[in-house]
């Protein structure tokens, strides 16, 4: 039987892992190279995180090194964000989804860093210092292309419609987060909306962009469903443990 | 209990040079947080600068190979996360080092290590390396690292 804090803190490092995984297929692609560089930057700083909170869980769990539960993992078994494994598509897209899940990560480490739990506060304040950092990248990028050209304004319009109906299940509260919250360690994510909402109207005004409506949105990420995309996602990043199990160079 | 010699395993730490800027040591850099003697075996408590920083793996390697090449066997590296490394721990002596290698030290004003220029410009918010940002000094129009104040 998993421990609610092997589970709540195996979510915080998928999220991370995947996120990084897919700044990293930026890496030789990015439209500059400076951005090229911001990017797979960005992408280390993910892995970092991700490898604190998966060392901390392998160290609760006691059976499975923070490896094994990055690279032997099925879809199923991983709880990230169903954001963070959505495409990299255009560079807007991607400006897009990491900007939403920033400003996400922006409050939830500020508020993790309080955690009863000196671990997760620990790893919530190293985060903390480089999340400002990407949502910094990912804020200036929005307003640059939202308030750029015509085609930028509309692409980037066009990726933020896409994208909107994942933005709600980042804020789901389930029984284990509830369980862990009233004693102290977790966080309340539903609290975090009103001001996610305050960030992300103010940068998107600025973007010229528009807000889209709550239609349907998607859940399921926390129960480990997830949207075609994660599949290939762990098929390429697990593919050298798997076919080669240990191996070390 | 034998109380150990803490201060010759810094003097040793001192040595170690950080792996991407090598003018400074790993002790100046800040990452070393504690070095302690107990039960005949030194506990060395280590931060990352940045929590992806290739550059820790290679210095952990270092500091090992180190330690052993001084006869040092009896000792255990341990990552801690809190406090929260920060640039605030990097002393002038060290600041100084930056800028004679050419990288603007961390400050607030950022000033060009070339001309001495506080007419400078932020060219990337990403560098080479996860520690450092990429400027231009409008004076001279030399480009140059920023060691980003975290
Ligand atoms: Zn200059």
């Amino acid at each position: 039987m998993m421990s609610s804090l092997f589970t709540y803190t195996l979510r915080i490092a998928d999220s991370s892992l995947i996120l990084g995984q897919r700044m990293s297929e930026w890496c030789s692609k990015g439209p500059t190279l400076e951005e090229d560089i911001a990017m797979s930057n960005i992408s280390l700083d993910m892995f970092g995180q991700a490898n604190g909170f998966y060392q901390y869980a392998a160290q609760l769990d006691g059976l499975k090194s923070a490896d094994e539960l990055a690279f032997r993992r099925n879809e199923r078994e991983f709880f990230n964000h169903q954001l963070v494994e959505q495409e990299n598509g255009n560079f807007g897209n991607t400006i897009v989804r990491n900007f939403l899940h920033d400003t996400f990560n922006f409050l939830f480490y500020t508020q993790l860093a309080n955690s009863k739990d000196e671990t997760l506060s620990a790893l919530a304040h190293k985060s903390l210092k480089e999340v400002k950092y990407h949502l910094r990248h990912s804020s200036n990028w929005l307003v640059r292309l939202g308030d750029g050209t015509k085609e930028s304004n509309a692409k980037t319009q066009v990726a933020l419609n896409e994208l909107w109906m994942y933005t709600d299940e980042i804020f789901e509260m389930d029984t284990l987060d509830t369980e862990l919250f009233n004693k102290g360690i977790a966080v309340d994510n539903s609290a975090l909306k009103s001001d996610w909402d305050a960030m992300i109207n103010n940068t998107l005004a600025k973007a010229k962009l528009i807000r889209p409506e709550d239609e349907y949105m998607a859940t399921g990420g926390k129960k480990g469903l997830h949207t075609e995309y994660l599949g290939f996602i762990l098929s390429e990043m697990q593919y050298l443990q798997r076919a080669y199990p240990n191996a070390k160079w | 209990m034998q109380s150990g010699n803490t201060k010759f395993v810094w003097e040793l730490l001192n040595t170690v040079p950080d792996p991407e800027i090598p003018v400074i040591s790993v002790v100046e850099l800040g990452v070393i947080r504690e070095v302690k003697f107990e039960n005949n075996s030194y506990t060395i408590s280590i931060t990352p600068t940045y929590s992806g920083c290739p550059a820790v793996k290679t210095f952990m390697d270092d500091i090992k190979s180190c330690l052993l090449e001084n006869s040092i066997d009896n000792f255990e590296l341990k990552i801690v996360y809190a406090p929260a490394w920060t640039t605030k721990w990097m002393t002038d002596e060290t600041k100084e080092k930056l800028r004679k290698y050419g990288i603007a030290p961390p400050s607030n004003i950022v000033i060009c290590p070339q001309c001495n220029s506080k007419n400078t410009t932020l060219i990337s918010e990403f560098g080479a390396t996860a520690c450092k940002s990429l400027f231009k000094c409008i004076d001279c129009l030399e480009p140059f690292e920023f060691f980003k104040c975290i």
